[in-house]
Parts: structure tokens; sequence; C-alpha cells
């Protein structure tokens, strides 16, 4: 376990700044203790201080997680998010976009949700921005990945990567 | 069908469709059924008439003695429903046959009857009353041989009319099983080799049934009969399932009235072991364990429990209050079509699925966290536990997760939470589990438990729900019925009770909030719970407290030869056929001490003899290398051992077993030194311990202290004053021996030892001697501490006097040491 180099730092952060934009500062200074960010098998955890202290006394080999998971380096050092971090990254994400009840259930399952799925969504959105997708209910949802969400002049198509993997490219579909 | 039907209200004849409303069945069905007296009285035939007449007289017996025990609440309403006699007899009638018709049920017919006849007698007026009841007679015929069975002929052609086709059947039906069981009865018992005579059983059971349904089943059939033992083996070739069930039920019938119901010359253990062995066929049970359940278990609950593990647990969850609220999952779990209650009064996160149209480990709420599957019991010890926020808890054998997810969820995420357990790929569940239910202040790691204190300790709380032989949850895992033996119980008690010691270990007694630790399994077998409870209570500062689960069985404080402490009432035990929960075992230790209580046995033992040898080796060791001082301990425990075989040796020289010892002592104690002679000392006397500290005045201090250290050591070496008095003859020679020997290494040093504690005889001369020592060790320095020791009787603390003493005998040619 090590925190972070400088290096991987960056790279994480621009990751999740996507999703979250300058909101970066809130999860590191919470009000209810520092958390900080520890490297350990290639995983990126996010944690209180308070646990880092207990945690510190473990040997590495027996280590197997801490805190959460927000995501992790790839062999070729790409920061991968992974769907753990839903509920941290939810609370301050800048672009929402809210599904109806009938498409939640195909989105859940991996499919696209269609224009017509669409219950709400945040001004502004431009094209291949990274958004969180909630429920009506204002669930940030259920295992469905962070996605990029693109808007087009008509039709708009938001393509769901499987869960976990909210780097798929995205082509808008137009529709007539 | 709550409604009461008031017939003397009328119903509304408007002229629209409206104005009439339906009140409901009793209504409704009074349009159809006879109305009192005069339908019911056109309907009879002459033929009929005489028979209800008779019936009226007949009857009056019969139906109360066979209506009673099967009276149903359902029929019962309609008669009541049905006001009085008049309207009701004929209502109850009519009812009565279209309920037989409906249903074909046995109860209804004779059900109406039991409330309803004392009534019905007194209301002579209605001719029906006896058809009434002879109909009933015949219904209940047909479905239950209750009723008088002697009237069935009577009501057969009497009521054939009145019967529809479908009771008609029925009752056909009836006579013909009758038949065939007796003739299944006559034929098992020409088929049976065996001389089992529960063939006669069923006809005659049927016999009891038959005087009224109050003798269900009674003594009357003829006593069960055991098989000769030698012919029990003939059931293993094709054992008869329905056979063996029955012989079960026999012998647990036998066994409940031994006195009464026994065969002659048949003793208990004969009757119980074939039942042991029909049990383990029947529900595929290895020996081993059924022998088990057997002890633990009465009969009657024995049964019970072995059914109860054919069928397996209600499926249930937990709400993750982290996320939701237990009211909302179930709104949401409802609305996708999950039927389900809350699990009890004890639990204010469980819930109970019935049944559910959604796999209910797939749905969307389940992705996001809200509950958790888990079974009833796994909730117990976290609620015992009970631990409070910003707590350090540790969980030892934490997979699949459930129990830590739901600590972490009553403390709030806040605290520290250290979830190991010991398997690898157990613990992917773990992680997985944890992150779904969104709990962040949790550790996991892949430790075996039993290393615990020594990673990190001082948690304020431990759960360790033990791997165990799971012969709680056999219903989830059928293998266990057979695979489980004596020395896999007794490798998990093992194993069990390192990991509890180990559990002890990690908690921090000083605690503020904690200090407590709960002790789970998923196993009913005594080795496995109270067994080990009992040893940590024994080898530990810990002591069990109240879980405050307030429902579930007290564990045993006594079984079969054991005896276990008796605060073990305060532990809990849950089974599957009482609880509806599998089997579990609580216990709630709290510890009131950090510290470790040491076994007693050893230790005082070692103490004075290796004090003993200590003393002799001190003042040497100062003439000796210092790299022998850690020796010294060993030497101590050397010189028990050694002091028998030495001691004779030196007896001969000396005549004395003690000089013997010393010789020990000296032989072993050579090496060492200073702080380690100061450390034995301690625990003999203080006043030797100084002398140790001051090695290079041991000399002087020696003189002085001899007589204190003889006066403090007399008492222990009063034994060997005798044995010393001989040894001190030879002190004066040891002294002058002693001198020579003062440049000598640790040999000299060691036969002193031997004298040390032959040292108390030389007690009388030790004013003499002590002259001569000083005199002696003024000019040897350091190496006549010894000798000087050696003069004083005080055994151990008396080294120089023992290494003198072994100069001496040296220089008497004498094979001091060994």
């Amino acid at each position: 376990m090590r925190p972070l180099t400088e290096e991987e730092t960056r790279v994480m952060f621009e990751k999740i700044a996507k999703y979250i934009g300058e909101n970066l500062q809130l999860l590191v200074d919470r009000p209810d203790g520092t958390y900080c960010f520890r490297l350990h098998n290639d995983r990126v955890y996010y944690v209180s201080e308070k646990i880092l202290k207990l945690a510190a006394n473990i040997s590495g080999d027996k280590l197997v997680s801490l805190g959460t998971c927000f995501g992790k380096f790839t062999k070729t050092h790409k920061f991968r998010l992974h769907i753990t971090a839903l509920d941290y990254l939810a609370p301050y994400a800048k672009y929402k976009v809210w599904i109806k009840p009938g498409a939640e259930q195909s989105f859940l399952y991996g499919n696209h949700v269609l224009k017509s799925g669409l219950g709400r969504i945040t001004e502004n959105t431009s094209q291949y921005q990274g958004v969180v997708v909630y429920s009506m209910a204002d669930i940030p949802l259920l295992y469905s990945a962070i996605i990029i969400y693109c808007i087009g002049s008509e039709a708009k198509d938001i393509q769901l990567p499987v869960a976990g993997s909210p780097d798929h490219s995205m082509d808008t579909q137009q529709r007539s | 069908m709550g409604r009461k039907l008031d017939p003397t209200k009328k119903e509304k004849r408007g002229p629209g469709r409206k104005a009439r409303k339906q009140k409901g069945a009793e209504t409704e069905l009074a349009r159809f059924l006879p109305t009192a007296g005069d339908e019911n009285s056109k309907r009879l035939s002459s033929r009929a008439r005489k028979r209800a007449a008779k019936r009226r007289l007949g009857s009056a017996e019969a139906p109360e003695t066979s209506r009673c025990p099967s009276a149903n609440p359902l029929t019962r309403k309609l008669p009541k429903g049905v006001s009085a006699g008049a309207v009701r007899t004929p209502g109850k009638k009519g009812a009565q046959s279209l309920f037989n018709a409906a249903q074909g049920k046995k109860r209804p017919a004779p059900a109406h009857g039991s409330d309803e006849e004392e009534e019905e007698c007194e209301e002579d007026g209605v001719v029906n009353q006896g058809e009434l009841w002879g109909s009933e007679d015949s219904d209940a015929d047909m479905k239950d041989d209750y009723g008088a069975d002697s009237n069935s002929e009577d009501d057969d052609d009497r009521e054939s009319e009145e019967l529809l086709p479908i009771e008609r059947a029925a009752r056909k039906q009836k006579a013909q099983e009758a038949v065939a069981g007796a003739l299944w009865s006559e034929e098992e018992t020409d088929e049976e080799e065996e001389e089992e005579e529960m063939s006669p059983e069923p006809g005659p059971e049927k016999g009891d049934e038959t005087d009224g349904g109050l003798q269900i089943n009674v003594e009357v059939e003829e006593p069960f009969v055991l098989s000769p033992a030698g012919e029990m083996e003939q059931d293993a070739q094709a054992p008869d399932l329905q056979r063996i069930h029955k012989r079960i039920q026999d012998i647990v019938g036998v066994l409940r009235d031994f006195g009464t119901q026994r065969e002659e010359g048949r003793s208990r253990a004969e009757y119980l072991h074939r039942l042991q062995r029909d049990l383990a066929t029947y529900y595929s049970y290895g020996d081993f364990l059924l022998g088990k359940l057997m002890d633990l278990f009465p009969l009657s609950e024995l049964v019970e429990f072995l059914e109860a593990n054919e069928v397996p647990r209600p499926i249930t969850l937990r709400t993750n209050t982290l996320k939701t609220r237990r009211r909302d999952l179930a709104q949401a779990l409802i609305n996708r079509g999950v039927n389900l209650d809350p699990l009890g009064k004890w639990s204010k996160t469980g819930l109970v699925v019935y049944d559910s149209s959604v796999p209910i480990g797939a749905t969307p709420e389940y992705l996001a966290g809200h509950y958790m599957l888990q079974g009833a019991s796994s909730m117990l010890p976290v609620m015992a536990l009970a631990p409070q926020e910003h707590e350090r808890i540790l969980d030892m054998c934490c997979a699949p997760g459930g129990k830590t997810s739901y600590i972490a969820q009553l403390m709030k995420n806040t605290g520290v939470i250290l979830a190991n357990d010991a398997n690898a790929e157990r613990l992917k569940s773990v992680v997985g589990n944890l992150h779904r239910l969104g709990v962040t202040n949790t550790i996991v790691s892949h430790y075996d438990g039993r290393q615990f204190p020594k990673v990190v300790g001082g948690f304020d709380r431990v759960l360790l729900d033990a791997p165990c032989s799971g012969t709680g949850v056999i219903s989830k895992d059928p293998a266990v019925k057979t695979n489980k033996d004596e020395k896999d119980i007794l490798r998990c008690a093992h194993l069990q009770k390192e990991l509890l010691l180990s559990a002890i270990d990690s908690v921090n007694a000083t605690s503020k909030t904690g200090g407590y630790l709960v002790y789970c399994t998923c196993s009913i077998m005594v080795e496995e719970n109270e067994w080990v409870v009992d040893y940590a209570l024994k080898k530990r500062n810990v002591r069990l407290v109240p879980t405050g689960l307030d429902f579930g069985q007290e564990g045993f404080t006594r079984f079969r030869e054991r005896r276990f402490h008796p605060t073990l009432r305060s532990t809990r035990r849950f089974y599957p056929h009482t609880h509806n929960m599998d089997g579990f075992f609580i216990a709630k230790f709290k510890k009131f001490s950090n510290s470790v209580p040491q076994s007693q046995t050893g230790n005082s033992a070692t103490c004075t003899p290796a004090s003993l040898g200590q003393v002799t080796p001190q003042p040497e060791s100062s003439s000796q290398p210092a790299k022998k001082a850690k020796v010294a301990v060993k030497t101590k425990q050397q010189l028990q051992k050694r002091q028998h075989p030495e001691k004779a040796s030196f007896e001969k020289q000396n005549g004395n077993g003690i000089s013997k010892e010393a010789r020990s002592d000296l032989s072993t104690v050579s090496s060492v030194t200073k702080a380690q002679v100061s450390s034995m000392l301690q625990d003999s006397l203080p006043p030797k311990k100084a002398k140790v500290i001051r090695e290079p005045k041991v000399t002087g201090k020696l003189k002085r202290q001899s007589p204190k250290l003889q006066s403090s050591k007399k008492v222990a070496f009063q034994k060997q004053n005798a044995a010393v008095k001989g040894m001190v003859t030879e002190t004066p020679a040891v002294l002058s021996f002693s001198k020579t020997q003062a440049t000598q290494k640790p040999e000299n040093c060691v036969q002193p030892f031997g004298k040390t504690q032959g040292a108390e005889k030389v007690k009388q001369q030790l004013p003499e001697q002590l002259s001569k020592k000083t005199a002696f060790q003024k000019q040897n320095g350091t190496p006549k501490g010894p000798k000087t020791l050696t003069m004083s009787p005080l055994g151990s603390s008396w080294s120089p006097p023992a290494k003198r003493r072994k100069s001496q005998s040296r220089g008497s040619s004498q094979p001091l040491l060994s």
C-alpha cells in the first residue's frame, strides 16, 4: 500500500474530473475527516485516515481491500473507474440524466437508452459529456456505470457501456 | 363471510336491478336451500320419513360423539348464520349437501352437527333433524371413519336417495379402502419374515377411529413387537421406507411409555438400537452423527429435528439501513412481485420471503445494495455483539461478509472494522458484498485467525464465527449427514479453541465502551459449543455475559459425563425445528483483564531448586565468562532434573542427598550469570539476591549474609540440613581447596554448587568457616564467593559453599560432579 505518485494522481484526477469537474477537492477534504487515496495492487482505494492507521499494520500481501475501491490502473497505466466509485461521484456530479422507469430495466441490462427514455437532463450537457445516470427516484443507477452521453440535434441516444467501464467511446446515432 | 344474515330483513324488490343488493352467501344460499319445515317435509318420501323418525331416536348418541371432534368452523358458521332452528336444519342439510358436493370433505358434514346437535335434539319438531344427522352419519362414514361405522350399512341404503352421486361414490371408495387395508395388513404378516406385528395395527387403528373421533390411534392395536436381532439385517437389502417409517413411529411410541408397552425380554437398548438404524436408513444419516443427535435430543424432538433438516429454511433478507429503510424496501420489492413479511419482533431489519416472481438475488434493489440475503440466525450474533459507533471491531472469519456488513450498518460507517478470513476465494465475495452495500470503514485482510493478536490487537469488540462441522445447517448441505465423524468434530473443536483464545487475546479489556467478544457457530454439537466456551473460561480472564437475545434455548451446563461452568446458561442455542432458523450457538464473553493467566503447575517446582542452583553459580559466575549467563535458566531446570541422579553419587561422598543436589546444581548452574542468578533469587530470597548482584563483593557479602541466608533458607532447606551437615565437615577442606580452585574455571564452580545444598549442614560450622572464608576470599577475590556460600547452610544461595565443597571433594578425590 502506498500513496499515489504524481503521475498516477494526475491521471486519476483527470478521469474523475470528467464527471464531477472541479468538485474534486470535496472528495479529499470532507467534514468528517481527511480522506486519501492509496494504491495497493494497482487498485486505488479511497480511505479515511483513521482506517489508514489501522491498515498500516497489515502486511501488504495479506491486505485485500480497504475502504472503497475507486478504480484501478491498467497495465498501460490508464485509469479505469469502477462502479464502486459511484456513491462518491454521484453527489458531486455536474451533469445528470434521469431515465424513466420503463427504460430503467433495459438500461440495467446493458442496453442503450433512447431519447424517449429520458426523463430529465441537466441543461447544457454537451456531447460526449460524462454524466451520472439516475433513476426517477433519484437513485444513482444501480450498477449502471457512468456513461458518456451524447446529444445530437434530433434523436438522442444514450449509449450505456457495461457496468464499470465508463470509457466506451460514443457514437451518436441519428434516428428519424 | 362475516356478515350475519338477518332473515327477518327482507330484500328490497324494487323496479331496478340495483335495488337488490347482494347480502352475502347466506342470503344467496337461502334462496336455494330449502326453507325450514315445509320444503323438507315435502321432499321426504314416506320411507324417508320413517327412517328419519328412526334416526331421530337412534342417532342422538352417535352423532354427538362422532361429530364433536370433527367440528369445522366453516360449516359451523353456516348454521350460525342461519339463525333459528327451523331455518337452520334444512339449511344445514341443503348446505351440507352442497358442501359435500362441492368439496367432498369430511368435515363439513359432521361439523355443524357438533354444535347444533344439542339444540337440534331439542327441536323435536323438525323431522328433518334425524335425516340431517343421518346424512351426516353417512357422510361421515364416507369421509372419516368418525361416526358410527355400524351405522354405515343402515345409512347407506336409507340415504342413498339423498346423497348426490359423488357422495355415493366416495362412500363406496371408503368401503373399498377399508377392505384393502385389512387385506394389506394380512399380506404383510404373510410376507414379512420378521415377526413384527405392525401389520395388524392399521386395521385396529381404523377400528379405533370408528369408535369415536376422540380416541384416535390409541392403544387398541396389538403391541409392537421388536423383531429379533438376527432378522434386522434383512432390511438392508431392500429397505421399504414406508415400513421403516412406520416402525420408527411405533418404536417412538413404545419408548415413550416403555413400562407398559415394552415387550418382555427386550431391553430398552435394543429398541434404541433399532430406532437408530431405522432413522439412519430413513433419513440417510451416518451412524456417528445420528448417535450424537440421539444423545442431544429427546426422542420426540429428534424426529422433528430430522424432519426439519429435510426442508430448507425460509429465505430471509436484511435491509441495509445505510441505504434504505425496511418499509421502503418492502414496498419496492412488493412492487416487483415478491411476497414478504417482516421477520419478527426481534429484528428491525429482517424480512422473510415467502415466494417471489423475480429472482430475489438479482433485483435492482439488490444490485443497489439495499439488502443482503442472510439467514435469520446469522443476524443474531451481531445483535448480541451490539457494536457501538467509533469502535474498532475485528471479525475473524467474515466470509461472505453478511455479519461484517451488518456490523458496519449498526455502526453507521464510523469506526473501523477489520474483516479477516483465511480463505482467499471467499474473500472476494466479502469485498464484493461490502462494496455493494456501501460499507466504507472496513479493511479486508487475509490472515489465519490464530495469528491475530500478533498482527494487530487491542480491539474493542471481536466477533468470531468459527468454522464448524455444520451440523446445524444440514438442510443447506445434506452431505454433512454422512461425511462427519468423530475426528472431524474433534479437529473442528481444536481449531475453534485456538481461534477463541486468539480472539480473546485480541480484545482490549480496558476499552471504554467494549471488551466484548461473541463466539458463535452454526453447529449444535456440544463438543464445538459448550466445551470450547468452557475451555476458554478456564484459560483466560473472561466471563460469560447475557447475550441480549431473549429467545432461544439456553446452553447446557452439563452433558453426559461433562460438567460445564454454570454461567453457560447465558449462552443460546437455536434449532431448526423449534425456531425455524438454522441451528446456531451464541456465547458472549466479557474480558475483565488483559493479563494472561499462567499455568501454575510447572513454575513453583522450578523456583526453589533453581534458586538453589542459581545462588551457587552466582559467585562463580563472577569468575566465569559472562556468556554462560544465559544458560542459567536452563541450568535451573536442569538442576531439578539432575538432582536426583546426582544425589546418589553425592550421597556416597557426603552421605548426603542434598549434597548431590548441590552437585547437580553446580554442574548445571556453572554458567549462570549474575543477572540470572539474581532473577532466580528473587523467587527464593531477597538477601540472596542482593548477594548475587554484588558478585565481586560477594565474599564479604556472603560472609555477612550467610547468617541471614541461613535463616531465610532454613525453612526452605530444612530437609537438606541433615544432608548439609555431612557436608559441613568438608567445608574446611573446601575452604582450603577453594584457594587453589579460585583460579580454576567452571568445573570448580560447579562442584561447590553441589555442596551448597549441603550448605545447610554447614550452618553450624558457618561461623568458623566464615572467618576462614573471609580470609580466603580476600585472597582469592570473587571466586571465593561461592565458597562462603557453600558454608552457609542456606541451599541455593550458597553457591560459594557448594563450590568450596566441591573443590573439597575434588581434593578428596571424590567424584563430585557428573
